[in-house]
This record gives C-alpha cells, sequence and structure tokens, in this order.
C-alpha cells in the first residue's frame, strides 16, 4: 500500500475574527491531482499556502514524505531545507506567470534557472534540457532567446510550467493556473497539463474556482467554503451527485455551453 | 594640536571598524555593516578605503596608494597625502616595501607576501544588486547560499554574447561559501585573490559595509564547466618595459590613430625598467 505524499492534519488559521482555515485535514498521494474548489474568499488559496510552507498555520501540521519515506513537517523545517524543497521536489504555478517569471531574462534562462540553483553548471546540458521543456510546453525551441515580455499570457503560462517541472519536482502546486486566458488558450493549456502530469506521474494539487476545470484535470476534489472543507470524494462523484447544499448550489451554478 | 588624532579617526571609531574587520576575516565574503563616517573626500573616491586604512595603520606602516594601477594620478596622490599628513607615516610607490597598500580597480602585478595587507576600496560591495534590487532578499540569498541567479546572468551572457561579458567586478566564491563582489578590479586580476597570502579588506563608504578575504583563502571566480573562466588582455606587450603577462592600459597618443598599450601597474612597469621613474613622485 502506498503511503501519503503529503498529509494535512486538523489546520487552523484565523486572520482575526476571519475563519480562514477551520479544522482543514486533507491527504495527497503520489501521482494524484486534487483539486481545491470554492468560491472567492473559502479559504483555498490560504490552505494551498499553508500547505506550500509560505503560510504557517495557528494550529495543526504538515507532513511531508521524501522519496526515503522520512516524514518531515513541512512547518518546523529550516528555511534552507525548505527553499531546496520548493526547488527541487516540489513546484509552485502562480496564476500570473509574471510573478514567478524573470521578464528580464530570456526563456531558456527562466527555464535553466532552477537546473542552476540546484547546482547545474554545464551550460550545455542546461540549454538542451530548456530546449527540451519548450519543446514539451509546445513553445517553438527558436524562442529560447527571446525575452518573455515578447510572448502571448498562454505562451508564458506554458513557460512557467516549464520551468516549474525542469528540476522534475513530485509535487506540484498550482493557484488558478487557467485564470486570466481566454477560451481556447484555457482548452490548450488544459491539455497540456493532463498530458503531462500523466506522463510524468506528478502529484498535483490544484487551486480553482472553475469547476470544469477540476472536472478535467483532478481526480479528487475538495470542495471549501468559509475554511471548511464541506465535501470531498472523488471529482465525478462529487460533482454528479453532489451531497452538501453548498455543492449542489456550486455545481448547479455553472453556465451549461 | 587640539582634537588631533593619530590617522585622521578617533579612537572609539577605529575601534569599531577594527570589530567589523575582525568579524569579516572570521566570516570570509561576508559583508559586515559598519558605522561609516563622514571623510574629507567626496563618496566614490575611496571614504570606504580610507576608514580602513586609518583603523589599521600604525606609526610603522609604510603606505602605497595606487588607483587604477598608477600611484601618481589624484586619487592616488591624495589619499597618500592625506595619510602622510594626518598619521605621519611614511609613504612608498614601491609595492615591495609598502605594508599596507590601499587600491582602486587594480591589484599589483608584484605578488603580494603574508606580511602585507590590500585595502580595497569598493563602490558597490552587493554583487547580486544589480540582479535583485532588494537588500533583504539579498541578504537571504547570501544566508541561504542561494546563488542560482548569478548563474541565470552568466548564463544569459553566453545566450546572447557566447562567453560571459563581465570585464571587470568579476563575482567570485570565497572559500566555497560566500559569493563577493572583488570590487571592480579588472577580471583579468580575479586570479590573483585566490590563495593570496596577503590579508585582503574591503571597504565600502557610501553603503557602509566591509568585507574581507583572510590570507590563503580560496577566492574562485563563477564559471560553468564548459565555459571556464578566462583571462581578458590585451594582446601586446607593454611599449616601455615589454611586459607581456601584466595588464596594459591603452594609451591614446596623438589624433591620427596612433596608440600605445603600457602597463596599467607604474611601480612593476619602472621596476622592470631599472626603477629610474620609480622615484620620480615625492609623497
Amino acid at each position: 500500500m502506498t503511503l501519503p505524499l503529503l498529509e494535512a492534519h486538523d489546520l487552523q488559521l484565523n486572520f482575526g475574527s476571519i475563519r480562514a482555515l477551520d479544522h482543514v485535514s486533507m491527504a495527497l498521494w503520489p501521482g494524484e491531482v486534487l483539486a481545491i474548489v470554492g468560491e472567492s474568499g473559502s479559504g483555498k488559496t490560504t490552505l494551498l499556502k499553508v500547505l506550500s510552507g509560505s503560510e504557517s498555520p495557528d494550529h495543526g501540521q504538515v507532513l511531508y514524505r521524501d522519496p526515503e519515506l522520512a516524514l518531515h513537517d513541512v512547518h518546523a523545517m529550516a528555511a534552507p531545507r525548505l527553499r531546496a524543497l520548493h526547488r527541487s521536489d516540489w513546484g509552485f504555478v502562480q496564476q500570473n506567470p509574471r510573478d514567478a517569471l524573470r521578464m528580464g531574462v530570456s526563456a531558456g534562462g527562466n527555464v535553466g534557472e532552477r537546473l542552476m540553483a540546484q547546482g547545474a553548471r554545464h551550460y550545455g546540458s542546461i540549454r538542451s534540457s530548456a530546449l527540451d521543456w519548450l519543446r514539451e510546453v509546445e513553445i517553438d525551441p527558436q524562442r529560447i532567446d527571446d525575452l518573455p515580455r515578447t510572448f502571448s499570457g498562454g505562451m508564458l503560462q506554458r513557460l512557467q510550467i516549464a520551468r516549474t517541472l525542469a528540476t522534475h519536482p513530485r509535487l506540484v502546486f498550482m493557484d488558478e493556473p487557467t485564470g486570466g486566458l481566454d477560451v481556447s488558450v484555457q482548452a490548450r493549456l488544459l491539455d497540456l497539463i493532463r498530458s503531462l502530469v500523466s506522463r510524468l506521474g506528478l502529484a498535483v494539487i490544484l487551486v480553482t474556482h472553475d469547476i470544469a476545470v477540476a472536472r478535467l484535470l483532478a481526480g479528487r476534489i475538495l470542495v471549501m467554503r468559509r475554511g471548511q472543507v464541506v465535501e470531498t470524494g472523488l471529482t465525478d462523484q462529487v460533482l454528479d451527485d453532489p451531497q452538501h447544499p453548498y455543492t449542489q448550489l456550486l455545481v448547479s451554478s455553472v453556465l451549461q455551453a | 594640536m587640539n582634537g588631533y588624532n593619530f590617522a585622521y579617526l578617533d579612537e572609539p571609531t577605529k575601534r569599531m571598524i577594527r570589530r567589523a574587520i575582525l568579524k569579516a576575516v572570521a566570516i570570509p565574503g561576508h559583508q559586515v555593516p559598519f558605522g561609516a563616517r563622514e571623510m574629507p573626500l567626496p563618496y566614490g573616491w575611496g571614504t570606504g578605503g580610507i576608514q580602513v586604512t586609518a583603523a589599521i595603520l600604525g606609526a610603522d606602516d609604510v603606505l602605497k596608494v595606487i588607483d587604477q594601477g598608477a600611484d601618481d594620478t589624484t586619487n592616488a596622490v591624495s589619499i597618500r597625502r592625506f595619510f602622510s599628513r594626518v598619521a605621519g607615516v611614511e609613504t612608498t610607490t614601491r609595492t615591495r616595501d609598502a605594508s599596507v597598500i590601499q587600491t582602486r580597480h587594480r591589484i599589483p602585478e608584484t605578488p603580494l607576501r603574508d606580511d602585507q595587507i590590500l585595502v580595497y576600496q569598493v563602490p558597490l560591495p552587493e554583487p547580486l544588486a544589480k540582479l535583485e534590487p532588494s537588500r533583504a532578499e539579498t541578504k537571504q540569498m547570501h544566508a541561504l547560499a542561494d546563488y542560482g541567479l548569478m548563474h541565470v546572468k552568466l548564463y544569459e551572457d553566453i545566450a546572447r554574447f557566447g562567453h560571459v561579458t563581465i570585464s571587470y567586478d568579476y563575482p567570485v566564491m570565497v572559500n566555497d561559501r560566500y559569493l563577493m563582489s572583488p570590487s571592480p578590479i579588472p577580471a583579468f586580476d580575479t586570479l590573483k585573490m585566490n590563495r593570496m597570502p596577503a590579508l585582503q579588506l574591503f571597504g565600502a563608504g557610501r553603503e557602509k559595509r566591509i568585507y574581507a578575504v583572510p590570507p590563503y583563502t580560496t577566492v574562485r571566480p563563477l564559471d560553468f564547466d564548459d565555459h571556464p573562466f578566462a583571462l581578458i588582455r590585451a594582446p601586446h606587450a607593454c611599449t616601455l618595459c615589454g611586459a607581456t603577462n601584466s595588464y596594459l592600459d591603452e594609451v591614446v597618443t596623438d589624433d591620427r590613430g596612433g596608440r600605445m598599450f603600457i602597463c596599467s601597474d607604474t611601480d612593476y612597469c619602472a621596476d622592470r625598467r631599472g626603477d629610474a621613474a620609480s622615484e620620480g613622485d615625492a609623497a
């Protein structure tokens, strides 16, 4: 039996009188895509920040199991180790690629940065790996020396994904990866993410307010409302037969195209 | 002589600077903040270097000051005169005779000994400043030895121009731990810092930082395995002394394209020519 990659136990976090996280527990298994859905202000992004260690909970703990099966408390970890984890085993895809990319550095440099941060010191191999990843995310390899500011929104997001995956992470956090893109570009990006995830066996925690994105990518879903997990289960099961009144409302409010 | 103190600075200030120097020597390459004082010359003229020199100077020391390798340029002459007036120390232009050498933008060609101290004037102590504007962030990067960003800069250079284009202030790793700015010395001089017998002190007055490389410490320029660090040197011999291994200045001699290349280290050049010109400058 495989053990969970990431576990959260009884997370609580208050911002003043606002309960951002209210007794949240979850587990993520290797190779699994878990979607966190809910409306704005439901605590999705806060949960993602706490799980990835960039925000500390008032109570509860997040445990990460490394490839040697040793458990690490993410919030008790020393800063250098957490940073090392973030640039090797973990990846983070932001909603706005401009927050993650270095806009003044070429596409190749952006993809290579994580490799160099990990200690890669061979220019030729960094460059060939950058070329491979650009091809992987369907960016013309000829544009390797172009600056990201000459790229379209969809290309920027694909570049961010290439940059994140260059170190072969096991776990990727994604915060609304398709937000702000038009529908056709969204569809293409989702297709790309889906094929990469299944081929590379990535575990993904995906935050989205878009039920369609969750249905397309996620195996399991976690519905949040006011800092609480109101329903969790297999994506199709939850979306086709929602039990909690809030989930029912959420599912029924999606426009049918 | 009311208000006079040896070497201009008052004793508590010197003590504060010495404490910063000790800390800097203990952590090679780490930038130690210090309370830089107003000095009787403008920022950018070597206020950091002067304060370090003032703090370490003793009555028996022999001081040499160079600016771009030369002993006879304005900056070098005025700093040398300053110390001969406020400290009464002996000054020299000969590298071999000096016990303290304050320098701007060069390392002397003559190898230094372990009884000498080299003091650098530093304009921008933070090697990551051009890449990451936030002081708080660069501090954290130093703390975590997170220097991937500097390699991104080198990568960009090679991708765009085929080679690393940094020709001065070439970033170095000190003691395999801290990334350090060697001050704006030419990349040509970078390798001289490695395992140098002399103590190297760096003072940045405006930025209020002191750092150091203790004797015999490894100083390694950053590079890639397949693009190793390469020395840049004008492919000429010195017109005056014929040296083929020294760092050269290009001097335009007329308005018809005439030029010559001469050693930037004036003492080294004079020495090779047989001493005569070395005595030219009276301190």
